[in-house]
């Protein structure tokens, strides 16, 4: 490789490191048990073919930030995103392990859970001060959204500016109610799925290209 | 001899004087001695975010497990949608409740009403 072509490579990796345009980091966000991981797994699945995580029955199953690089969205309307989904544990603000001896744990087992769990809370947290460019809050429609924990949420996410959709999940359920999830937060665009069949997805990946774009 | 919950209804005026760790620190250790808090004026977005890491931090099996907190929904502010997104979105932190999980209960709670219940320990 002679000088020449050797100083200009070097010149283009250089071009390169200033100017490269990171990529959004949409973290999805929610409380425990809300579909987070099934939501982040079925995007990464549509778009690259891979997976994020496991999911769960028990709570807290996701007890890490996971960050899936570089996936590309497009919308029906034919304009494309790049992001980086950022899967993140439940966020709550009481943890106690004997809610997991319910589901069959041995006590040495769901204490350790109990533990990993509000670390990962905090490390939600962090991710969100620190790393998040735009959420997606995720929650459960047939629970009752006036949860303490998703008011303060969504407090959290307006005071840092961050874009935000509001999903109302598990819609496949007869007790889903996401009228309630549209009236408690009118403030931002609602969208309904079911994370599980895959209904409605595509309405999110349009809002998604529309609103991190 | 009076058996019971303590409240502690903490001013506006005495939370305004402290710093939002000073405040984080005395909500977590008045409801780890099993106090119900009640804040006449709720906690900036920034202060609640670190008190869910605190929380977090503090839990242990078999000791303190969690807060319960309840509020109403913020209140808007000033302009809303574009405008307000663009000058910035001002809402007013409102009256909240704190109390230890294990004994502070919400039993309904709606855009302008929040019944909860106490338990002694």
């Amino acid at each position: 490789m002679n000088f020449f072509v050797r100083t200009r490579k070097r010149f283009s990796k250089f071009l390169k490191f200033f100017f490269r345009k990171r990529s959004s980091r949409i973290g999805i966000y929610g409380p425990p048990n809300a579909g987070k991981t099934t939501l982040a797994n079925r995007i990464v699945r549509d778009w690259t073919g891979d997976a994020v995580g496991p999911v769960s029955e028990i709570p807290h199953e996701t007890r890490r930030a996971r960050r899936k690089e570089d996936i590309t969205i497009t919308g029906a309307n034919g304009s494309s995103i790049t992001i980086d989904i950022v899967d993140t544990p439940g966020v709550t603000t009481k943890i106690d392990y004997k809610e997991f001896l319910e589901y069959g744990l041995e006590k040495e087992e769901a204490i350790k859970r109990a533990r990993e769990a509000t670390e990962g809370v905090a490390e939600a947290m962090h991710w969100l001060r620190e790393d998040i460019d735009g959420v997606i809050y995720m929650l459960d429609s047939t629970l009752d959204p006036f949860l303490q924990v998703n008011i303060m949420m969504i407090g959290i996410i307006e005071s840092r500016n961050l874009p935000v959709i509001i999903v109302a999940n598990k819609i496949d359920l007869p007790d889903a109610a996401p009228t309630r999830i549209k009236s408690a937060f009118p403030q931002h665009p609602v969208i309904s799925i079911s994370s599980l069949d895959g209904s409605n997805i595509e309405q999110l990946y349009e809002k998604m290209t529309d609103y991190f774009g | 001899m009076l058996q019971g919950v303590q409240i502690d209804l903490i001013s506006e005026e005495r939370l305004s004087r402290l710093t939002p760790m000073e405040k984080i620190r005395l909500i977590l250790d008045d409801v780890k001695e099993g106090n119900i808090v009640v804040l006449e004026k709720g906690l900036a977005p920034e202060e609640a975010s670190k008190l869910i890491e605190m929380t977090m931090m503090e839990i242990s099996p078999e000791g303190f497990n969690g807060i319960e907190m309840e509020t109403y929904p913020a209140r808007d502010e000033g302009f809303g949608g574009f405008l307000g997104r663009l000058i910035g979105r001002k809402s007013e932190a409102r009256m909240t409740v704190i109390g230890p999980a294990n004994q502070l209960k919400m039993l309904k709670k709606e855009k302008d009403l929040i019944s909860a219940w106490v338990s002694s320990r």
